[in-house]
């Protein structure tokens, strides 16, 4: 029975207007990124200065997916800094690995 | 839980596990260092398709002169060019466009769920995880379409010239698996396969742990408990899961 007197104590709260409508902006300026990146498919030719546009583009979605719905952007430092510094191993790894690939290629297909 | 202080619990020092270290609770720090451990994995899958990718030539040549071989590797938004009910119509990425659309979405169904379980409002943590579950299976629904149209093929079969007996031969294929693959290098299948197939299995997984959080919530769990918290962390899983599109979406569908 005891949990039936704590059920009623409940209090729900009012909708958070302000938060659930910066909520909706993220995921417009999601959507618009996506849609931009779409543009740039079709638009440019294939090359370097196309992926790079890519890259950012990509990390900046992660940016708002990890800080604002993940809300990592709010936790504690060091929290925060735990989980970003080891992503530097994934960037060495993106280098290394696609620099190696590069040579591969130089060796395969020398003609 | 959110809004820890400094007060500690009876018989109970900051060092004594008196204050969340961090500010935050076990469940959701080991859920983030998960989240991290599943970054690398994914990183490999990725990372290692960037290296294949790298060692095959480019095509070089017009987009509208490209045709499926072995010699290079194919251009995504070739192969990708396929929607539902609409075939033989060549929509370049549509398909894949509106699969990260629908993720996206039940990514903000999902964090407005969060937003519900903070308040302690059940009906509206019911009624976004109902969506976010929605989001989520139709994501796989377009997967399994998706996978059947790439294992199918297209009208045409992709001739190859072949070495075998000590004669070249030229050989029809079509569609594509794990021996032989239309499109081009067989590499490139295996990695669809692979990458697509394991972010598909993790949304597979989030479905279900939606589910099991949903069922938790009608039942009235979370009620009792005091707190959502359940909720923010398998919300967490859930971004997780959208964050990894953007990036299959960007390197393997665009790039």
């Amino acid at each position: 029975m005891a949990h039936h007197s704590e059920e009623t104590e409940i209090t729900v709260l009012p909708p958070d207007k302000e938060k659930i409508k910066k909520l909706w902006t993220v995921a417009g300026i999601l959507g618009l990124l996506t849609a931009f990146e779409f543009l740039i498919a079709f638009t440019m030719h294939h090359g370097p200065a196309k992926t790079a546009i890519f890259v950012v583009m990509t990390i900046v979605k992660a940016g708002y997916i990890v800080g604002e719905f993940m809300h990592l952007r709010y936790e504690v430092k060091v929290l925060f800094w735990a989980i970003m510094v080891p992503i530097v191993f994934i960037v060495w790894m993106l280098v290394a690995f696609v620099y190696e690939g590069m040579k591969l290629s130089d060796i395969n297909f020398l003609n | 839980m959110a809004h820890a202080t400094t007060t500690t619990a009876p018989g109970q020092d900051v060092w004594n596990g008196g204050v969340p270290p961090l500010d935050a609770s076990y469940g959701k720090l080991m859920m983030w260092f998960f989240l991290l451990s599943d970054a690398f994995t994914f990183s490999g899958l990725l990372i290692t398709y960037g290296l294949v990718r790298a060692a095959h030539p480019a095509f070089t040549g017009a987009v509208d002169a490209f045709v499926f071989s072995h010699e290079y590797w194919p251009i995504p938004e070739k192969v990708f060019e396929a929607v539902p009910f609409l075939h033989g119509i060549s929509l370049p990425l549509v398909f894949v466009g509106i699969m990260t659309f629908i993720l996206i979405m039940s990514s903000v169904t999902m964090v407005l769920a969060v937003e519900a379980g903070h308040r302690m409002d059940r009906k509206a943590v019911e009624k976004w995880m109902l969506w976010t579950i929605l989001g989520g299976i139709t994501f796989l629904s377009c997967q399994a379409w998706e996978w059947a149209h790439f294992i199918a093929g297209t009208d045409r079969p992709t001739l190859f010239k072949d070495f075998v007996n000590g004669q070249w031969i030229t050989k029809e294929v079509v569609g594509a698996n794990l021996h032989v693959n239309q499109y081009g290098p067989q590499d490139f299948a295996d990695f669809f396969f692979f990458i697509t197939g394991f972010h598909g299995f993790h949304v597979f997984s989030g479905v279900l742990l939606n589910f099991l959080i949903y069922y938790n919530t009608v039942t009235g769990v979370y009620q009792r408990r005091g707190h959502y918290e359940m909720v923010e962390k398998v919300g967490l899983y859930w971004h997780f899961v959208d964050l990894v599109w953007v990036f299959v979406f960007t390197f393997f569908y665009l790039v």
